[in-house]
């Protein structure tokens, strides 16, 4: 797979007109219209920003809508005169769905472009291959997409859930609605196979029952195997941890099979409005998925969000979980550099902790200790057009724990202690 | 349900699955098999049969009364078939027929043609998958008792599959292009002299077996997803049916996949979907080293 990136990696000509085509034109008309919206701000130099998603390859599915709603909210933070008097300036990059390339791509934004922040990332794997050269290099990642928790970096916001913020309030509703008996199917990597020593902990200490526990290689196609080991072993719920398109070749082979949602339900914890559009709402009707906002959550700053959104980017777009926390977190960015006057990496840091902002999910707020944020829970049901009932919600943000209470008890990630801490040392 | 039930159903999902590996692996057994063109983008073929599906589904939903929608999947076969076949008829028109004979060349050309039709469907249908409905005739399952379902779906894949390769059969044993599509991959220059126009014949099965794929990928839009790399997810599992039921016969690609389907299905139902799969890339590597050419390797009178 690597030589398919060989071009990329060579730095000069070749790669700037790369980008330049990838970016495409979405993005080319994004600065346009910030550009001309802001003749004012131009004059001083911008605040530059990397944005780093895959455009092409495997995770392109998931991570263009990032691209597009980051350059949305940035182009939004130009047209209120952009921040201490200067416009905001994206430079976008393409690391291709290839881990080694995420490192790459994120040295470049950092030494070369010298960017203040970076927004980036989909995949736990990709962000743990970037991982060290934020540390070292003293950059800044804003992450947006829900992962396994157990980390606890000075150098990474995490817009996303931690796993107190999903999946352990999943699993408490469907004990309390579905039924005991658990089925754990999930793609086999890092972040299922962490989520499931998660939820089997959980189930211990909850009074749930473990009945089967499989993983499919990524892209796996050929569902019928799986479905007929769920049929024997009678779940009332299967959680699923699955990921990518075989999200798609599951749903329709596990309907197909004659199982519908009243019999098992699915809860799953990758499957949003996004991916729905690929599967069909009426193939997996009825089944759960967890996340902390769903198109339908209704808020005013939703209601604008959404009509923003297809405005800009069509009728037929969704907006979902990672869309919205990649929106926010850019307005959080925004606040943390206006109030710490300065770009200047420690100084948003600094900034940035304790900010609150009114995301279309409802307020968040960015722990002050470990740099997770505060969001709501939710859990919604799958409708037939492809959008979710909210059949569950906090009433207010959840705390965020990047170390489980049931796995790790005694750790805790605390930056105003220095990082990780076990209370045992 | 009980094991007894638990095993057939799985002897049923075996079957299912060689239909599907042999419906994937139809269209590579002919431009791999028979033309000796290694083509990777042979599950680009097949997305473009995917896409059909989807595109025929749209206009139908669009321009026709709503109890017309079940048939759209039937009028997305031979559009796929023929959208397939045209791309490839193009593709050995322009790029591969330049290359006989240079299978590392080709390997690399046919690899760059994949990443270009999959930024293509990128830009043309978005990144995202899209969906494909199943029309209301293929959903639902045929009961047997006893927790034994079987669904439409897969019966139709396997009747299809069945119907398909009959028909390849037929055209190549008894048609005139079938005796020159043998004749000329089995003596070019013999058949040149005797004035079959070699190249001619060369344009016609590439463009049938990329039709083939086509076709198959129509199908699959109903099982997998629909997107710019759904493609990648089919090739491995090809090309696997192929090389192991022996390159250069259609008997192999059946015998390859059955033998796929079957053991692959069997293995996963005792241990996970992972450790089936290592099983049966790990009994493949062992026959191939006990049978270099395969289950049905091709009778060669040269010295290769």
């Amino acid at each position: 797979m690597s030589n398919r990136n060989d071009h990329l990696k060579n730095p000069g000509r070749r790669k700037f007109f790369v980008n330049t085509a990838k970016v495409g034109l979405g993005a080319a008309a994004t600065f346009e219209l910030g550009y001309n919206f802001m003749p004012r701000a131009a004059a001083a130099e911008p605040i530059k920003v990397g944005i780093m998603h895959s455009l092409s390859g495997t995770m392109a599915i998931s991570e263009t809508s990032l691209r597009d709603v980051e350059l949305l909210a940035i182009e939004e933070v130009n047209a209120k005169g952009g921040l201490l008097g200067r416009k905001v300036e994206a430079v976008v990059e393409d690391p291709a769905s290839d881990w080694p390339t995420f490192a790459e791509k994120s040295k470049k934004l950092l030494l070369r472009d010298q960017v203040c922040s970076v927004f980036g990332c989909w995949t736990s794997a990709s962000r743990k291959a970037v991982l060290p050269v934020f540390e070292k290099n003293n950059g800044l990642l804003w992450y947006p997409v829900q992962y396994e928790g157990n980390e606890c970096s000075h150098n990474v916001f995490y817009t996303g859930a931690a796993p107190n913020q999903q999946i352990g309030p999943a699993v408490s509703w469907l004990l309390k609605n579905r039924g005991k008996k658990f089925y754990l199917l999930g793609s086999d990597y890092v972040f299922p196979r962490t989520a499931n020593m998660i939820i089997k902990a959980q189930l211990k200490a909850e009074g749930g029952q473990l009945v089967g526990e499989e993983y499919t290689p990524l892209g796996h196609m050929e569902y019928s195997t799986v479905v007929n080991k769920i049929r024997a072993a009678k779940p009332d719920v299967v959680f699923s941890t699955i990921n990518g398109d075989s999200n798609v070749a599951f749903y329709k082979q596990f309907r197909n099979a004659g199982i519908t949602a009243k019999d098992i339900a699915v809860m799953a914890v990758s499957v949003a409005e996004d991916e729905l559009r690929g599967i069909g709402g009426s193939v997996a009707e009825g089944h759960y998925a967890a996340w902390n906002y769903f198109q339908t959550v209704d808020t005013p700053e939703n209601k604008r969000f959404v009509d923003k959104f297809k405005t800009r980017f069509g009728k037929n777009r969704v907006t979902d979980d990672p869309i919205e926390a990649a929106y926010f977190q850019v307005h959080l960015w925004a606040q943390a550099v206006a109030k710490a006057g300065s770009t200047e990496v420690n100084a948003i840091r600094a900034a940035a902790l304790g900010q609150e902002f009114k995301a279309p999910e409802g307020l968040v707020r960015i722990d002050p200790k470990n740099l997770h944020t505060w969001k709501t829970v939710r859990i919604g049901q799958i409708r037939a057009d492809g959008q979710f009932n909210v059949v569950y919600s906090t009433n207010e943000p959840v705390r965020p724990e990047p170390w489980n209470r049931l796995l790790f008890p005694n750790r805790d990630c605390d930056w105003t202690r220095g990082g990780t801490v076990d209370a045992k040392s | 349900m009980t094991s007894t039930t638990f095993l057939l159903a799985q002897l049923f999902n075996g079957l299912s699955t060689t239909s599907i590996l042999l419906l994937i692996a139809l269209g590579l057994a002919i431009t791999f098999g028979v033309m000796g063109v290694i083509n990777m983008a042979h599950g680009e073929l097949m997305m473009l049969g995917a896409y059909s599906a989807y595109v025929l589904q749209n206009i139908f939903v669009k321009y026709l009364p709503e109890h017309y929608f079940g048939y759209y999947f039937l009028v997305a076969l031979p559009v796929a078939f023929v959208t397939a076949g045209l791309a490839g008829w193009l593709l050995e028109r322009t790029l591969i027929r330049r290359l006989y004979g240079r299978p590392l060349e080709t390997l690399l050309a046919t690899w760059g043609i994949s990443l270009i039709l999959q930024q293509l469907m990128r830009q043309t249908f978005g990144a995202n998958n899209v969906e494909v409905r199943s029309p209301g005739w293929l959903t639902g399952q045929l009961s047997a008792g006893a927790g034994l379902e079987f669904p439409y779906l897969r019966l139709f894949i396997i009747a299809f599959t069945a119907l398909s390769i009959t028909l390849v059969y037929m055209l190549l044993f008894r048609t005139s292009l079938g005796l020159k599509i043998r004749a000329v991959t089995q003596n070019r220059a013999m058949s040149a002299a005797l004035g079959i126009r070699t190249r001619k014949v060369d344009a016609y099965t590439f463009a049938l077996g990329s039709g083939l794929a086509g076709l198959a990928g129509c199908i699959l839009s109903l099982m997998g997803s629909v997107g710019p790399t759904t493609g990648q997810n089919y090739i491995v599992d090809a090309f696997m049916v192929v090389v192991l039921g022996g390159v250069g016969k259609l008997a192999g690609a059946i015998a390859g996949s059955f033998a796929i389907g079957e053991f692959n299905t069997l293995l996963e139902s005792f241990s996970t979907a992972t450790m089936g799969k290592v099983l049966v890339f790990a009994l493949v590597i062992l026959f191939l080293q006990w049978k270099p050419s395969g289950m049905f390797p091709p009778k060669v009178r040269s010295l290769d």
